[in-house]
């Protein structure tokens, strides 16, 4: 196999074993960004010359010494809407298409210190609205798998450079789903972890009491290491959870012997499509041959999840997106006066679907509507958060689609905000009840589009969604 | 007569080294924009975290203030599209703030007979804005710019209710409450650096009984004056339009402090929607009942307390307790003057007369002034002791009020000191008879009015250094030897 498509941990077997070196993986990768990105559109930057530097130096410091640590050395892309020093940092956004963040991200530093390669900025819908990465003002990123759909969104970017071997690590953002349905719809890896595991400090906002960054590997492997480095508290972020970080990878069993995994039955309705639910039923079938206990549970409150996310994120990104004005950094359209000059650079930098949403935010919060609508949601979330919480008293996870379909076309669902929206419906309900949860490949379906598996748990257990997902993973080999 | 109703938004910055949301310098005066960092410039992805001392201070003034601190508090998003506002919302505290339902009683004064409390509705924390500096040109031309040092200090709100129905209500609540910060120590409340700001809103109506009219905000008022002439110029202009029979409309109005006068800034039903909602990036603030008892039992001594223990143990009449406790700075003073000279009132006696009416002269507070307690009790124990005369201290503590040198230095210095020496005194008595023998034979016969001559040449001889009553009474007894 090629080396731009092994795994982050087959990699670093053969850079311990002297077999490749780091200049070498970084240009295989790039020699691939080179060879397929103008059809696929993955990055908004590539960071080429910085990450041959990078490479030649990390190599010169092994030559020296330097410990290989598990993803030293490996390629990552970055979703461009987490800031790394000196490099552009545009969210996929006119107004920021000038924005150099001054400033590493939590996260960035970390895996600096790890010694990965930052190979380039992915792209995204734009500031993390959408679900399909065809709200980029970079233009669309197409499926890997099969360019005539969508890679799924927001980290759409991500999901392809990693399917497409375009880097063979990535990071991206999930606030209703867009880690975990572009991992599916490009059939790799992706986990949003439990709000407040990853610090958020340098990710740009869109919703901050739903945004979370997360992985997205070509296996569970992978996830798990690049987990070890980027959890933790950090001072930097107030909603950052001061718990201990377990090695994930010590999660990595296939051994599901008395798992008790939860079937959701809201998740199993008729808008799912019939191949997907039946690659689900097969995947308990899976795990029911391998030990673990399935049963049918009910989260009642399922039915408002969309609507919820729908007025509390709308609410927050109406009030996080109000800096981009002009005014300090960014780009400004010119007028005469004040007034003038906002509306102008806002009405020149913003697409269609962030208007909608800035609109849609300001209204939910607007007085008299704040109780009627923002509250409302506010006690809806609650609900929600009390359904999954009476769910994991009785099992470990649940198990669910990651989306009620597969990828669909290009241009598809533009004109539809509403059914665009709808693709959201299984993942939304997590990120409001602020859980982790992870996408695996579980197959493709007839017309060989990617199935994603969902599996989530309670705050702070992703120990068992890995190891139910390298279960998975182990018995049917369908990640690579 | 009308009944006028007043009501104060105090804003003051909190004298902590660091911002509220990040680590940078509170520092005054420096280079624009050389105090910022991504977090108080709002830069995509920043994030703010919670300076804790700001959370004590706010605690402190909400104790001091008699209000009831809240089990939670939150912070809250206030939008609104301001330049000078890097994030175009302010973190403040809208729904769950600090500290609620407090009051502030005005110190007694001669004119009214029963106390006044004003009362606190609440006090909360915020992010203070940047400040824009507008060019001289306009139109075209003109550019303005931003400084974002200022962006992200804390600021404390304090929310009175309309408990205030006069100018000097209002100015004794403001002197009092600036009063209560500089004693916590929250904040330096130097008006000429903005650390201490205010909005006022007023309304009058012909008696107590009716309902209020339409209320006024006003708002640029950055010192007790500009509160108070604004307050002068509203009250007259509402006045004016009741007599007239026209109505006050609801307004938000700016203050000009050259015109002298208010302006229409926004009537009310333009005025903003804040879209106020709990602020994400922070967790509520747990306030365990613990930590208000330790602040509490660290809490100083308020200006109320410090003005019952003067008289109580100074033995002071009210009054002079009262002023002296009216600001921080002058109590402290006076306390450590007494601590050299131990007679309270004598204390207050000079304080209250000497030292404030040079203070008034030169429209100075005595922090400002190079006096020091310490040489004002060396000065009143010269003259306790007879080295100096009551006159001659009033010319050194004029010295030492230019100066700051100590009183005992002055003395030295002009070769003040009674010559208190018998010894000395009796040389020079010899010399004078010698010259005067005339004035001795007088003596003799009865003319006993030649000693008020006689001492007059000593002291003359003596530069007037001698103790005058030591002369009077060692010169007789030189002349009776005779
Ligand atoms: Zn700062």
């Amino acid at each position: 196999m090629e080396l731009a498509e092994l795994a982050a941990h087959e990699i670093h077997c053969l850079l311990k074993k002297k077999e490749v070196s780091v200049v070498e993986v970084v240009d295989a990768v790039l020699t691939r960004i080179d060879e397929v990105d103008d059809n696929i559109g993955a990055f908004i930057t590539v960071n080429g010359e910085g990450a041959q530097r990078e490479a030649l130096r990390i190599d010169q410091e092994i030559s020296r010494g330097r410990e290989i640590l598990p993803l030293t050395g490996i390629p990552v892309a970055i979703k461009d809407l987490i800031c790394i020093k000196g490099m552009k940092t545009t969210c996929a956004s006119r107004i920021l298409n000038n924005f150099y963040s001054p400033y590493d991200a939590t996260v960035i530093e970390k895996l600096r210190e790890a010694g990965t390669i930052f190979i380039g900025k992915t792209n995204m819908d734009e500031f993390a609205m959408g679900s399909s990465t065809e709200n980029s003002c970079f233009g669309i990123t197409r499926n890997p798998l099969n360019p005539d759909t969508v890679p799924g969104g927001s980290s759409g970017g991500s999901a392809a450079a990693v399917a497409a071997g375009e880097a063979i690590i990535a990071l991206g953002s999930d606030t209703g789903g867009s880690i975990r349905q572009p991992a599916a719809f490009c059939g790799v890896v992706g986990l949003v972890p439990t709000y407040g595991l990853v610090s958020r400090f340098g990710l740009v906002a869109f919703a901050s009491s739903l945004d979370q960054i997360g992985p997205i590997t070509r296996d569970v492997r992978d996830c798990a290491l690049l987990m070890n480095l980027i959890c933790g508290y950090d001072p930097r972020d107030s909603t950052s959870a001061a718990t201990n970080i377990p090695d994930y990878t010590d999660s990595l069993l296939n051994d599901v012997r008395e798992v008790k995994i939860g079937i959701p039955k809201q998740y199993f309705g008729e808008e799912v499509d019939e191949e997907v639910a039946e690659a689900m039923r097969e995947a308990m079938a899976l795990f029911k041959r391998h030990g673990a206990k399935i049963e049918n549970v009910s989260l009642p409150n399922t039915e408002y999840a969309i609507a919820t996310y729908y007025l509390i994120a709308t609410a927050e990104a109406s009030s996080n997106l109000a800096r981009y004005d002009g005014v300090g950094y960014g780009q400004r359209e010119k007028s005469d006066n004040i007034l003038e000059m906002y509306e102008k650079t806002r009405e020149a930098g913003f697409g269609d679907e962030v208007k909608r949403r800035i609109m849609l935010g300001t209204y939910v919060l607007s007085a008299g509507y704040y109780e009627t609508y923002y509250l409302k949601a506010q006690q809806a979330r609650a609900l929600i958060r009390d359904d999954f919480e009476k769910a994991f008293q009785k099992f470990d996870c649940l198990l669910a689609p990651v989306s009620p379909t597969t990828a669909f076309k290009v241009g598809e669902k533009t004109d539809d905000p509403l059914k665009m929206y709808l693709s959201d419906i299984f993942t939304i309900p997590v990120n409001l009840a602020g859980l982790p949860a992870i996408s695996i490949p579980c197959g493709f379906n007839s017309l060989g589009s990617a199935i994603g598996l969902q599996l989530i748990a309670k705050p702070f257990n992703e120990e068992m969604l890995l190891r139910v997902a390298y279960t998975f993973e182990e018995n049917t080999k369908m990640s690579r | 007569m009308y009944q006028t109703v007043i009501g104060l938004e105090v804003h003051a910055e909190l004298s902590l080294d660091t911002k509220i949301f990040c680590g940078c310098s509170t520092k005054f005066g420096q280079e624009p924009n050389s105090q910022t960092c991504p977090i108080c410039l709002g830069l995509p992805g920043a994030l703010p975290v919670l300076n804790e001392e700001a959370v004590k201070y706010i605690i402190k003034i909400g104790l001091a203030l008699g209000c009831r601190i809240l089990p939670e508090a939150r912070f809250d998003r206030k939008n609104y599209y301001y330049p000078d506002l890097p994030k175009n919302y302010q973190i403040s505290q809208n729904y769950l703030p600090f500290a609620v339902d407090g009051y502030l009683e005005l110190p007694p004064s001669q004119k009214k007979g029963t106390p006044i409390k004003v009362g606190i509705d609440n006090v909360h924390l915020e992010e203070d804005t940047g400040k824009n500096i507008h060019s001289e040109s306009g139109g075209r031309e003109g550019y303005s710019l931003v400084d974002f040092n200022r962006a992200g200090i804390p600021l404390v709100e304090i929310v009175t209710r309309p408990d205030m129905h006069s100018l000097e209500d209002t100015e004794s609540f403001m002197v009092s409450l600036r009063n209560i910060l500089l004693y916590l120590g929250v904040s330096n409340c130097k008006m000429e650096e903005g650390a201490l700001r205010f909005e006022a809103s007023v309304s009058i109506r012909p008696d107590e009984a009716s309902s209020l009219n339409a209320r006024v905000e006003i708002k640029n008022l950055n010192s007790f004056k500009s509160v108070l002439r604004s307050l002068q110029y509203e009250i007259e202009r509402q006045r004016r339009l009741l007599s007239g029979g026209e109505i006050v409309s609801g307004e938000t109005r700016l203050w000009d402090e050259k015109e002298g006068k208010t302006l229409t800034m926004r009537v009310k039903e333009s005025s903003p929607d804040y879209r106020y909602f709990p602020e994400p990036d922070l967790p509520p603030v747990v306030i365990k009942p613990q930590w208000i008892k330790t602040i509490r039992a660290a809490m100083p001594e308020l200006p109320a307390e410090r003005l019952r223990r003067f008289v109580k143990k100074y033995h002071l009449p009210p009054y002079d307790a009262i002023i002296l406790t009216s600001s921080k700075s002058l109590a402290d003073f006076y306390e450590e003057v007494v601590e050299g000279f131990p007679d309270g009132k004598h204390v207050s006696n000079w304080i209250m007369g000497e030292v404030l009416e040079k203070l008034k002269e030169r429209k100075i507070g005595i922090e400002e002034s190079s006096l020091t307690p310490a040489s004002l009790s060396e000065l009143l124990n010269l003259i306790k002791c007879g080295t100096i005369s009551g006159k001659m201290a009033r010319e050194v503590f004029a010295e030492m009020f230019a100066t700051g040198k100590g009183a005992g230095e002055i003395v030295k210095e002009r070769g003040l000191a009674q010559i208190s020496d018998t010894r000395k005194i009796k040389e020079t008595i010899d010399l004078i008879l010698k010259k005067n023998p005339a004035a001795i034979s007088d003596f003799q016969t009865g003319k006993k009015k030649v000693i008020a001559y006689l001492t007059g040449q000593v002291m003359k001889e003596t530069k007037g250094a001698a103790n005058p009553q030591l002369v009077n009474e060692l010169l007789q007894e030189a002349l009776q030897q005779q």
